[in-house]
């Protein structure tokens, strides 16, 4: 072959990886038709989430949905939700303990430790921040927010570079064994855009846990938000929750 | 006017380069190189594919219409089917092949109902040890609708934490009824008929008064005329901790 041919072919050959390129488009498409509603429009929502503090029973049963709903692994420290304890001594020392951690409950009521003050429930989870830190420290771009306003991260991008379980200040994020990659609450995207509850609302039995769409015009989460006195955690890094807490008790972190 | 041949040639050579660097650019890297878009609406359609485990109360209600009667109008009202019977979308898609779980073990109860002083007031709670130990829950309660089979014959079958703070405390002996008139329908149904609550300082000073002859309350009586102001007792001791918490 000689330098002209080679050009030649060159040339013809170009526009043809640009055809070859669309073949594993139109595969992407095929897979997007298989998403469930296609009038979904993400516009129109703005979701969040009502927890009220005061009702939860720490029955763990949120966690153990959210784990059948979103193949979290089952190893007690791989968590998209969980609940902690928080006791509140008279000499104002407070500790923390994450109830989800525990394999079973006793056959035996808790003991009562006479110098707790106050002693409540506390249901974490990604709060889905209007300004998450951890898309903005991303180095690849694998996590993004969606635009009814919930944090996903994309597996195939996502490196594992811990970053952003460093970044999040709730704790809110894991490193899944599995794929190897950065994990969280999605606010069970696949079930709110077809209309249904996050599975840790669907089975809360104390409806402490309220799910909702801040855009809508008569919403649980939006008459929730008027008739409660609502807190949120950290307010003070500006990266505005949108889980919304009521009846917060001031020492939860 | 001319053009010379070299200058024509590297008009050529500029027009070639052009084209291939617009070419690379814009038809043959993927957009995915330059921006994030396609990545994420390639996830959020991933996101939404994924498969639906719970399948949610109004799936179970098409077909179970009435567990779900019996349900709404008892006190497990809110809860929902998957609560209990477990994550039953399969069981929805094929309802012979895959059954949901039946939850008829003590545990499957005492996850909500053991006692646990964390639990917000008023939660009805057992002790799991006092509260027919060994038994199924099933046995006596029907779990859709769950009331107890008969009255309750003491407090503690609802106010647990109460119970647990008293039982601690140097009021452990005193009985709930010498402070507060229950009446036979607050057993029933709770919310119909309130018990009453001590109104005035002179309930506790049938014990706590200066020359109260109750020996139990012999330490601790004081002169009602002086002391605590105008203040009612409840409002600086708790009637079930009377000592404070240490």
């Amino acid at each position: 072959m000689n330098k002209r041919e080679f050009l030649r072919q060159v040339v013809a050959f170009l526009p043809a990886a640009g055809l070859l390129r669309m073949l594993p488009g139109t595969a992407e498409a095929r897979e997007l038709v298989g998403a469930p509603p296609g009038d979904y429009d993400p516009t129109k929502h703005w979701y969040g989430m009502g927890i009220d503090t005061a009702k939860c029973i720490g029955c763990n049963r949120c966690v153990e949905a959210c784990k059948a709903e979103n193949n979290v692994p089952d190893e007690p420290f791989y968590f998209r939700t969980w609940i902690e304890r928080y006791d509140i001594r008279a000499d104002g020392e407070t500790t923390v303990e994450c109830i989800s951690t525990r394999e079973t409950r006793p056959e035996q009521a808790e003991p009562e430790d006479p110098s707790v003050v106050r002693t409540f429930f506390v249901p974490k989870l990604c709060n889905q921040c209007a300004h998450p830190p951890c898309v903005q420290v991303c180095p690849v771009g694998a996590t993004f927010q969606t635009q009814d306003g919930v944090v996903l991260v994309d597996e195939k991008r996502c490196i594992g570079c811990r970053y952003c379980i460093q970044a999040c200040p709730y704790g809110a994020r894991y490193l899944n064994p599995v794929t190897r990659t950065a994990d969280k609450c999605t606010f069970c995207y696949h079930r709110i855009t077809r209309g249904l509850l996050p599975a840790c609302v669907e089975v809360c039995p104390t409806q402490a846990r309220i799910f909702g769409d801040l855009k809508g015009q008569a919403d649980r989460l939006v008459r929730f938000q008027r008739v409660n006195n609502i807190s949120v955690l950290k307010p003070d890094l500006n990266t505005e929750p949108k889980v919304l807490y009521a009846q917060l008790d001031g020492e939860v972190r | 006017m001319k053009i010379r041949e070299q200058v024509a040639r590297l008009g050529i050579v500029v027009a070639v380069i052009v084209a291939a660097v617009l070419l690379l650019r814009f038809v043959i890297l993927p957009e995915s190189l330059f921006s994030a878009r396609p990545h994420q609406v390639e996830t959020v359609g991933r996101e939404m594919a994924k498969p639906v485990h719970h399948a949610g109360v109004a799936a179970c209600r098409k077909c179970h219409e009435e567990e779900f009667q019996e349900k709404y109008g008892g006190k497990h009202r809110n809860i929902g089917c998957e609560n209990c019977h477990g994550p039953s979308a399969a069981h929805v898609a094929d309802p012979k092949a895959e059954m949901p779980r039946k939850p008829r073990e003590r545990e499957d109860c005492l996850v909500c109902h053991g006692y646990d002083p964390s639990r917000p007031n008023g939660f009805p709670q057992v002790d799991p040890q006092q509260h027919r130990p060994g038994k199924r829950c099933v046995n006596c309660h029907e779990a859709h609708d769950p009331v107890p089979p008969k009255a309750p014959t003491d407090c503690t079958g609802c106010h647990g934490r109460i119970e647990h703070t008293k039982k601690l405390s140097k009021h452990a002996l005193v009985p709930c009824a010498d402070c507060h008139v229950v009446a036979d329908q607050h057993m029933i149904e709770p919310r119909s008929a309130l018990p009453t609550k001590p109104d005035s300082r002179e309930v506790c000073g049938r014990c706590h008064a200066a020359g109260s002859t109750d020996p139990l309350a012999a330490k601790a009586t004081v002169n009602l005329a002086k002391h605590g102001g105008t203040y009612v007792c409840w409002d600086c001791h708790y009637a079930h901790l009377p000592e404070g918490r240490k």
